[in-house]
C-alpha cells in the first residue's frame, strides 16, 4: 500500500510537472502532412516520385532531401502550396543536396530563409515552381526564391519568383545553366546569375523588381563566372525600391536597373525588350562601384572588371529618366537636365589599369551596338568627367555558343 | 507543494537507488530502425539513474557545440575485436559496429517545474563516473550515430515525461522549456529536437564526398582528461587502453584544441576553437557553407578566407546592414556578430540547433574581434 502510494506520487510529480506546449499554430492535418512528407523525403530512393496533392499546407520545419534521382511533384503552382509562415526551424523551405533532382508544379511560400535551395548537385530541373513572400516586398523576407548553387546542368523554366529580399531566381557558382520562360517580380533582383559559367537566360519576364536581370561576379568565392547570354527577355519597369539589407550584394543595385553586368566576363545581351527602367535600361559596372571593395578582403586573382561584354540588337525604350542614388541623379541632371534622361547604357567607367585602350585584347572589350547612347559615368574620378563618346564601344566580339543541357531533362 | 515534490523525489531516489541490476550486453543493429533507445543497451534509465553499459565509454570535448545550454553525455562503444584508427586532423576512422551516443539533458532548476531547466555552464556535478542521477536532471533526447556497413546512420530518441525510456522520433519535436539562471532569471524557449534531415545538415561536413561523420571525436578536441570514477585519465589514452583506438602517437605529439573557457589559453586559441566547433561543420571548403567562401575551421588563415573584410555571399537580410563578415576591432560592424546574436531562423548561425543565444560564446567572439588588428577601408 505504502509502496503504491509512493510510486503514484513519483509518477504524478514527474508527469504532472511538464506542461510543454507545441508553439506553432499548426493543426493536426498539417502536422501529419508535414511528418509524412518529411518521411517521404528521408526514405526516398533513386527513382522515387513524391506526389504532393493539391492543398494549402502549413509547415513548421524546413524540409531537406539528400537522395539522388528524386522527383517532387505538385498538382500545380496554384493548387499545391507549401506555406512556411509558421516556420519554427531551419531557414529554408526545401534544402536539396542531390543529383538528378526534379521539382515541379508547386509553390513554396513565406520561408524564413531561402525558399528552394539546391546546394551541390548535377542535373537539376525546376519546372512550374513558384516561390513567394506573400506580405509583399520586405527586407525581412528570405533572400532567395529559387536558388541552385554549386550545381551543374540546370534548367529553371516556367517558374515564378515573387518578393525575395535578394534575388527571385538566383543561380550561383554553377555550370551549364538554362533559365527560360520564367517570371520574376517584386524582388530586389529579378533574376541573378552569379559566378556561373555558361548560362543562357531567355524568354523571361522581369518586371517591378529593383533590378531586372543581373550577371555578377563576386570576389572570394571558390569559382568565378563567365559566359552568360541574356536574350529574348522582357525587362520592363524594374523600378521597385531597393529593399535589400545593406551589405548584401544587390543592395548596391540602383532601383530602376534593367539588365546589369557587374565584374563578369563574357556576357552577351541581345534581342531583348528592355524598357522604362528609370536608372538605366542597361548598366555595365565593376565591383569597385558597389562600395564593397575592401583591399583586405579581395582575393588577389579576382578580376573586378567586366570584360568581353557584347550588347546588340535589343529593342530599348524609355528609362534613364529618374535614376536612383545621389551620384547618378546629380550626373543625369548635370548632363541631360531635369527633364532629360540617360541614354540606354550606363557604364561606371572603371577599366583595368593594366591595359590602355590599345592593348586591351579585342575579345575583352565592351562592345555596344543599336543603342541610343552610352554614358561613361567616370566613377573612378568621382563622376566628375563623364562623357557620351560612343567610339570606344564600336566593336564586335565573337558570339558565345548556346548552352546545351546534357543530359536533357526528362519531363 | 514545492516542498512535497522535493520530498517525493528524494524518497523516490532512496527507494530506487538500492536495486542496481546488470544490463544485457550493448548491441549493434546492422540495419533497421530500432524503436526504443533501450534496444541498443548503450545508455539506459534504470532505478532512477541513467546508466552506461559495460564497454560504453563516456567522453567530453575541449570545446563543445552550443545547444541551448543543454548538457551532453557523450559515449562511444565498439564491438569486440575492432578499433578506431587515429587521425591527427579529421574524425577518427571508426570501424563498422561503432555506436556513438549523445544524451541531451538539463540539470533541473531548483524547486521548479519539470520544464524549468537550469542555465548553467557548471558541468562538474552532473556526471561523475558511470551514471547520472535522474532526480536532478531532465533528459530531453539521446542521439545516436551508428557506423553501419554503408556509413554512419543517425537516430534520435526522445525521452518520455516519466524519464524511463526514449522513443525513436524521425521527424523532429519541439518542446517548450524555460531556462532558469543562477539569479532566477527566466528565459522561455523552444527546445528543438532535430529531424533526421537536420542531423545530416550538420554531420555531412563534406558535401562533396557526401559522407555523414561524427563531429566531436577528433584528436584535438578529445585530448583532455576525464574523471572515470576511478580517477582522472587522458581520454585518448583511455580509449587506447580499452582497445578502442589504434595508431595513436605519443600523447605529446597529439594536437590539443583550447577549452573555450580556459582562462589560461590565449583569446585567439579559445575563439578559434569555439568557431571551429560551432561553425566549421558547415563553414569549411567542402561544407554546406562553402558557397559563401567563408571558412571557420581551426587552420583557416586569418584573411578573407576567415571572413576578414569579406563581403557576404548569400546572407540577404541577415547582414543586419553590415558590410563584412568580420571587421577587425569592430564587432558591431561584423556580420558574424549579428548572426551569433540572433535566434531568428534565417538570421541566426548556426542555422539550426539552437533557439537561444550562447551569451558566453558571443562575448568571447566579441572580445576576439576587438583584439584583431587592421581595417576594412573601402577601395574606390
Amino acid at each position: 500500500m505504502r509502496k503504491t502510494l509512493i510510486a503514484a506520487t513519483l509518477v504524478a510529480v514527474l508527469a504532472g510537472c511538464s506542461s510543454q506546449q507545441a508553439p506553432a499554430p499548426q493543426n493536426a492535418t498539417d502536422a501529419s502532412f508535414e511528418s509524412k512528407l518529411q518521411e517521404q523525403l528521408l526514405d526516398a530512393k533513386p527513382g522515387t516520385v513524391i506526389d504532393i496533392p493539391a492543398g494549402h499546407y502549413h509547415l513548421t520545419r524546413g524540409l531537406s532531401l539528400r537522395t539522388d534521382g528524386v522527383t517532387i511533384k505538385g498538382a500545380g503552382k496554384d493548387q499545391t502550396v507549401l506555406s512556411f509562415k509558421g516556420q519554427v526551424v531551419g531557414p529554408e523551405g526545401l534544402l536539396v543536396n542531390a543529383n538528378d533532382f526534379t521539382i515541379e508544379n508547386l509553390t513554396i511560400e513565406d520561408t524564413k530563409g531561402d525558399a528552394l535551395k539546391i546546394n551541390h548537385g548535377k542535373n537539376i530541373t525546376i519546372h512550374g515552381v513558384r516561390t513567394q513572400w506573400t506580405d509583399g516586398s520586405q527586407t525581412s523576407n528570405g533572400p532567395y526564391g529559387i536558388y541552385p548553387v554549386k550545381t551543374q546542368n540546370v534548367l529553371i523554366e516556367d517558374s515564378e519568383a515573387i518578393g525575395a529580399s535578394d534575388s527571385g531566381i538566383y543561380v550561383g557558382q554553377s555550370n551549364n545553366v538554362i533559365v527560360r520562360n520564367n517570371r520574376a517580380e517584386q524582388n530586389v533582383a529579378g533574376i541573378e546569375i552569379e559566378n556561373t559559367v555558361n548560362a543562357d537566360v531567355y524568354g523571361n519576364t522581369a518586371t517591378n523588381n529593383s533590378g531586372g536581370i543581373l550577371v555578377f561576379n563576386m570576389p572570394d568565392l571558390l569559382m568565378e563566372g563567365s559566359g552568360t547570354r541574356v536574350f529574348k527577355n522582357h525587362v520592363v519597369a524594374n523600378n521597385h525600391d531597393n529593399f535589400a539589407a545593406n551589405g548584401s550584394a544587390v543592395a548596391s543595385v540602383p532601383a530602376g536597373s534593367g539588365v546589369v553586368v557587374n565584374s563578369n566576363p563574357k556576357v552577351e545581351i541581345f534581342d531583348n525588350d528592355i524598357a522604362d527602367n528609370k536608372t538605366a535600361n542597361i548598366i555595365v559596372s565593376s565591383f569597385y562601384s558597389t562600395n564593397y571593395a575592401s583591399k583586405t578582403g579581395v582575393a588577389a586573382d579576382y578580376d573586378p572588371y567586366p570584360k568581353g561584354i557584347f550588347i546588340y540588337g535589343n529593342r530599348l525604350k524609355g528609362g534613364g529618366d529618374s535614376p536612383s542614388g545621389l551620384d547618378f541623379k546629380t550626373l543625369k541632371i548635370a548632363m541631360f537636365g531635369i527633364g532629360g534622361h540617360f541614354p540606354d547604357v550606363l557604364w561606371d567607367g572603371y577599366s583595368d589599369p593594366k591595359f590602355t585602350d590599345k592593348t586591351l585584347p579585342p575579345q575583352d572589350r565592351i562592345c555596344i551596338q543599336d543603342v541610343s547612347g552610352v554614358v561613361d559615368a567616370d566613377g573612378p574620378d568621382g563622376y566628375k568627367h563623364p562623357n557620351t563618346d560612343m567610339k570606344p564601344f564600336q566593336c564586335t566580339i565573337d558570339k558565345l555558343p548556346a548552352v546545351t543541357l546534357n543530359p536533357e531533362p526528362k519531363l | 507543494m514545492v516542498k512535497s515534490a522535493k520530498h517525493a523525489a528524494l524518497l523516490a531516489l532512496l527507494l530506487l537507488s538500492g536495486c542496481h541490476r546488470g544490463l544485457p550486453p550493448a548491441e549493434f543493429h546492422a540495419d533497421g530502425k530500432p524503436a526504443k533507445l533501450s534496444d541498443w543497451h548503450m545508455v539506459e534509465a534504470r532505478d532512477g539513474r541513467l546508466e552506461l553499459n559495460a564497454g560504453v565509454v563516456p567522453y567530453n570535448l575541449n570545446t563543445p557545440l552550443f545547444t541551448d545550454y543543454v548538457h551532453k553525455l557523450r559515449t562511444v562503444w565498439m564491438p569486440k575485436g575492432v578499433s578506431a584508427k587515429y587521425d591527427a586532423k579529421n574524425t577518427f576512422d571508426f570501424p563498422v559496429g561503432t555506436v556513438v551516443t549523445k544524451t541531451f539533458y538539463y540539470p533541473r532548476a531548483a524547486d521548479g517545474k519539470f520544464s524549468d531547466v537550469a542555465r548553467t555552464l557548471d558541468y562538474s556535478g552532473d556526471f561523475v563516473g558511470q551514471d547520472l542521477n535522474l532526480a536532478s536532471v531532465h533528459l530531453v533526447e539521446t542521439r545516436l550515430l551508428v557506423r553501419r556497413k554503408d556509413g554512419w546512420t543517425p537516430f534520435v530518441y526522445v525521452w518520455n515525461k516519466e524519464q524511463t525510456e526514449a522513443t525513436l522520433v524521425r521527424t523532429g519535436d519541439v518542446q517548450a522549456l524555460t531556462l532558469v539562471g543562477a539569479q532566477d532569471q527566466r528565459e522561455d524557449f523552444n527546445y528543438v529536437v532535430p529531424d533526421e534531415g537536420q542531423c545530416v545538415n550538420c554531420h555531412e561536413a563534406d558535401m562533396i564526398g557526401r559522407s555523414i561523420l561524427p563531429i566531436g571525436p577528433k584528436a584535438r578536441n578529445m585530448n583532455r582528461e576525464y574523471d572515470y570514477g576511478s580517477g582522472r585519465e587522458n581520454q585518448l589514452e583511455h580509449l587506447v587502453a580499452m582497445g578502442y583506438l589504434m595508431d595513436m602517437p605519443k600523447l605529446a605529439d597529439v594536437p590539443k584544441a583550447a577549452d573555450w573557457r580556459d582562462p589560461s589559453a590565449t583569446l585567439d586559441a579559445r575563439a578559434r576553437a569555439w568557431l571551429d566547433v560551432n561553425c566549421a561543420m558547415c563553414h569549411n571548403p567542402n561544407g554546406e557553407a562553402s558557397v559563401t567562401g567563408f571558412s571557420l575551421g581551426a587552420d583557416v588563415p586569418e584573411d578573407h578566407h576567415l571572413g576578414i573584410c569579406k563581403s557576404p555571399e548569400a546572407a540577404g537580410p541577415a547582414t543586419g546592414g553590415r558590410l563584412f563578415d568580420i571587421v577587425p576591432g569592430k564587432p558591431d560592424d561584423s556580420i558574424i556578430m549579428n548572426r551569433i546574436g540572433s535566434t531568428r531562423p534565417g538570421t541566426m548561425m548556426p542555422e539550426i540547433g539552437r533557439s537561444t543565444v550562447d551569451r558566453e560564446g558571443e562575448a568571447l567572439i566579441r572580445a576576439w574581434i576587438l583584439s584583431l588588428k587592421g581595417n576594412c577601408d573601402i577601395v574606390h
